[in-house]
């Protein structure tokens, strides 16, 4: 994920930034960098426009620590909780009357809950999109068939599609795990035709000059080739997973992941607004988790090849 | 000036293209099997629901779909066609926000190396977060009924691919077309107006045929988590929770064909804008 | 044509001056590698110079120093009498790449405008001067195609145009039918003779092919690398118009075995004769095609 990335430029030269040490902790730095900005910004609108400022938790009527001077409607604590109050919400229990859970547990319960679906998904989704794009590249007429019907499978948003899944097989886990491969696939396929392709054809040549096989060539030769393709698309799948996660268990009836808490905590929204926004946190964190898994894989894989140190 | 009778302006010697009538029917050799699959795909499916007597609940006949599609363009409960409409305008006004603002920090994230730095990691972040999931958070802002936080939450998800592809398209540029600027003494200016633009633009139009799927997405999940009643993702999610499947896929059609339609917008116009870059070349003698 | 006054002010002294030129390419404050070391060389108004070496011997960065895209760690490059940076700023010189380094959204036309926009010419002058141009190197027809229609050969020849479209007083080229075939090369050649003669540019000419530089120049440069030093110059005195005839001449191979012992006292004769590009190379040119 360095920043610089791998600059290819039409001579197929490669300019590859420093992935070595001093580059990754600069861009740990520059990650931090961003995150005090926004932290700035936020409690800065806060500070020019919020309501007045009290201590965190404190009751209404305690005494005010700074009152700003203008009044902006976007700028309340309903629509944007101070950033400490949302931090601190994961300490404190999430249901006092029920449980002493506090919100961190449930939260990372619940994140750990949709990352297994999600998870389940993008690995169904991902040998999905290489079977596909392996036909494809060895049957031109299937893929002039049913190429651009696997395209247009995404211009339908998979929001519209989940409850009529949800209703033909059943809610449950089930359901979830088909809608994260649905939309787990379509990168991988898409990304795979064009990887398998991207052999040099010398090396193709090169493989029947052996009388190699297809299925050799495809082992020694396409799939080894395509691998930089297939991991830059695993990285949008991976986020695409836990998108697909999140929406299924609303529709499916799930009541133990991420995607029903944010719908219950959008419903009670006005009365602890810091709880979605730690849950949206959570589901972020969740999504940059599981791609960053997929960037190590990445490194691992595809150590020593030029430009493997792209984000 | 020493001219060659005209001979500048006259293309004789086009490159060897395909004549026109074998053109025409290479093409319609080429997609003869989608339309095939679509034909077969759409009887397969009415002759399946009929012959097997499925009930014609979740997956109800093509035939039901297309009639519920016309029964209810204009119904008072689930009005598609004002629906779409709605639906439309979300995606329209986020597209072009997003991609306004897209535009426009790519050209400051190109022209300044700090913003850049700061920016780049940010998009690379932004990819990877389930961005949707801010969808109630910007209902909560800007009001559930109001059509701008769907605008914004299709805005948001348009700005990250148009953004990035751009900055790449400005940045990526050969540098020897830069030493070539450089030995004639170019301003910055003339380089970003002759050289990084241009560039840019078949990047800018990969992020474009994204973007108009996105921006579709995101007015439809934005509907999804609240809205005003006469929108494709509430018509989706009152007719499904009615047991109207066939409304629920006569609105997915509705939904899948827009955004056909946007994309095809796109690609049309990107083959007059830039008529000659390589991948409208790929396209001609595929 | 009209040449402007500035470029002809220094006629009669030299177009390009060197004196104890050091290059050291450097990362992060350390100095990595010599590329060019003590460097002296003049080159008169009007002359053909090749600069040949083995890979790494720093001509290419030579070339760059005359067009200051890359500054020189120590000593002085004058360019038309004033330093390398004002004579690029004056827009002295013209460069041919290895690579055509057309602009795919421009015809051929309007890349050969390129110089001149930037000039800030009239849009009558441009398209006075493309014509020209383009009728120079014999590709007046081809002034609406894309740069993708053209072969190898006819769009290195649009680059030769564009750079000699604004008159500028030295062309400097890099290898610039490196990529090509051999035959291609070869006719290239006489079109570039053609060129130089009717126009009298002063002519900088990097390569890596002993018998492409003889047929050419009025002297070669010999260098050696690591560092990059010049250790022999050769006076090609072949008499002009050179054609077919002169790839046949007696002295015409006297003067390649000349140049090839100067590369091999450098120490520079392992792989480059000529038609035997390094692996690297062909795999480079490989992804481009």
């Amino acid at each position: 994920m360095t920043s610089a990335t791998a600059a290819r430029g039409p001579l197929g030269r490669a300019e590859i930034s420093s992935a070595d040490g001093r580059g990754r902790r600069r861009s740990v730095v520059t990650y931090l960098l961003v995150l005090a900005i926004i932290f700035v910004v936020w409690e800065g609108i806060k500070f020019l426009g919020g309501v007045p400022w009290r201590e965190p938790g404190a009751a209404p009527g305690s005494p005010v620590l700074w009152n700003p001077p203008f009044r902006w409607p976007i700028a309340n604590d309903l629509k944007l909780p101070h950033v400490w109050t949302i931090l601190l919400s994961f300490g404190e229990p999430w249901q006092p009357a029920v449980s002493s859970e506090n919100l961190g547990q449930y939260l990372l319960g619940a994140a750990l809950y949709t990352w297994r679906e999600a998870a389940i998904g993008f690995v169904l989704g991902a040998l999905l999109g290489l079977a596909l794009a392996t036909i494809f590249v060895h049957v031109r007429l299937l893929e002039r068939a049913l190429v651009p019907y696997v395209i247009a499978s995404q211009t339908i948003p998979i929001i519209a599609l989940a409850p009529l899944i949800v209703f033909a097989v059943g809610q449950g886990i089930f359901a979830v795990v088909i809608i994260a491969t649905y939309l787990t696939f379509f990168p991988v396929t898409i990304a795979m035709i064009r990887g398998l392709r991207s052999v040099d054809p010398r090396a193709i040549e090169l493989m029947r000059s052996y009388a190699a096989s297809r299925t050799e060539i495809y082992w020694k030769v396409r799939l080894p080739a395509s691998l930089p393709y297939l991991f830059t698309a695993l990285k949008i799948s991976a986020t695409a997973s836990i998108v697909g996660a999140i929406i299924g268990e609303d529709t499916g009836g799930i009541q133990q992941g991420l995607g029903r808490v944010i719908t219950t905590f959008n419903q009670y929204y006005a009365t602890g607004p810091e709880k979605l926004w730690a849950a949206i946190i959570v589901a972020s964190l969740l999504g940059v988790a599981f791609f960053l898994v997929i960037r190590a894989a990445e490194i691992a894989v595809l150590r020593g090849r030029p430009g493997a140190a792209a984000g | 000036m020493s001219s060659t009778a005209g001979a500048a302006g006259r293309s004789g010697i086009a490159p060897a293209g395909p004549r026109p009538g074998s053109r025409w029917a290479r093409r319609i050799r080429y997609y003869l099997p989608a339309v095939l699959v679509f034909a077969g795909g759409i009887i397969g499916w009415e002759v399946a629901v009929t012959a097997l007597g499925l009930k014609g609940f979740v997956l109800p006949r093509p035939s039901a779909i297309v009639s519920a599609l016309i029964e209810n363009l204009n119904s008072p409960r689930f009005g598609l066609l004002p629906s779409a409409r709605a639906t439309l305008i979300e995606a329209l006004g986020g597209l072009a926000i997003g991609t306004t603002t897209g535009v426009v920090v790519a050209l400051a994230t190109a022209r300044w190396a700090t913003a850049r730095g700061v920016l780049l990691p940010v998009a690379v972040a932004a990819n990877a977060v389930p961005i949707i999931a801010f969808a109630p958070i910007l209902n909560n802002w800007f009001g559930l009924e109001n059509p701008l936080a769907k605008m914004m939450m299709a805005a948001v998800l348009v700005f990250f691919p148009v953004m990035a592809n751009v900055t790449r398209g400005l940045v990526q540029v050969d540098p020897a077309a830069l030493e070539l600027m450089r030995s004639t003494a170019a301003s910055e200016w003339q380089i970003l107006r002759k050289v990084r633009i241009p560039n840019a633009l078949p990047y800018f139009f990969t992020a474009m045929k994204l973007a108009t799927t996105l921006s579709l997405i995101g007015a439809i999940v934005g509907e999804y988590f609240g809205g005003a009643s006469l929108v494709l993702g509430r018509i989706i999610v009152q007719s499904s929770s009615a047991l109207r499947f066939d409304i629920t896929w006569a609105a997915i059609l509705l939904a899948a064909v827009t955004g056909i339609v946007f994309y095809l917008a796109v690609v049309a116009l990107e083959r007059v804008v830039i008529p000659w870059h390589a991948s409208m070349r790929a396209t001609e003698t595929a | 044509m009209t040449s402007e006054q500035s470029k002809t002010a220094v006629d009669g002294g030299p177009v390009v001056r060197l004196s104890g030129v050091d290059k050291v390419f450097s990362r992060g404050g350390q100095p990595v590698t010599t590329a060019l070391e003590g460097i002296d060389l003049t080159i008169a108004r009007g002359e053909f110079v090749s600069l040949i070496g083995p890979s790494g011997c720093g001509k290419s960065s030579l070339l760059r120093l005359f067009g200051d895209l890359v500054a020189p760690t120590r000593g002085e490059v004058i360019v038309n009498g004033k330093p390398a940076d004002h004579a690029r700023r004056d827009r002295d010189y013209g460069m041919v790449f290895q690579a055509p380094v057309l602009f795919e959204w421009r015809t051929v036309e309007d890349n050969v405008k390129l110089p001149l926009e930037i000039l800030g010419r009239s849009a009558r002058d441009r398209a006075a001067r493309a014509r020209e141009m383009l009728d120079l190197v014999e590709l007046g027809e081809f002034a609406k195609h894309y740069p993708y229609q053209l072969s190898g050969g006819m769009q290195q020849r649009v680059a030769i145009a564009r750079a000699l479209s604004f008159e500028p007083a030295i062309l400097l080229m890099d290898e610039p039918f490196g990529a090509l075939d051999e035959m291609t090369r070869e006719r290239m050649n006489s079109e570039v003779l053609r060129i130089w003669e009717r126009t009298g540019t002063t002519i900088v000419f990097v390569t890596h092919s002993i018998p492409e530089a003889v047929f050419l120049s009025s002297r070669v440069v010999v260098m050696s690398a690591r560092p990059g030093r010049i250790t022999d110059v050769v006076t090609i005195d072949l008499p002009r118009p050179r054609g077919e005839e002169t790839r046949e001449s007696p002295r015409y191979f006297e003067l390649v075995t000349a140049v090839r012992e100067g590369l091999r006292a450098g120490g520079g004769l392992e792989t480059d004769e000529p038609g035997l590009a390094s692996p690297e190379r062909t795999l480079a040119e490989g992804a481009v095609g």
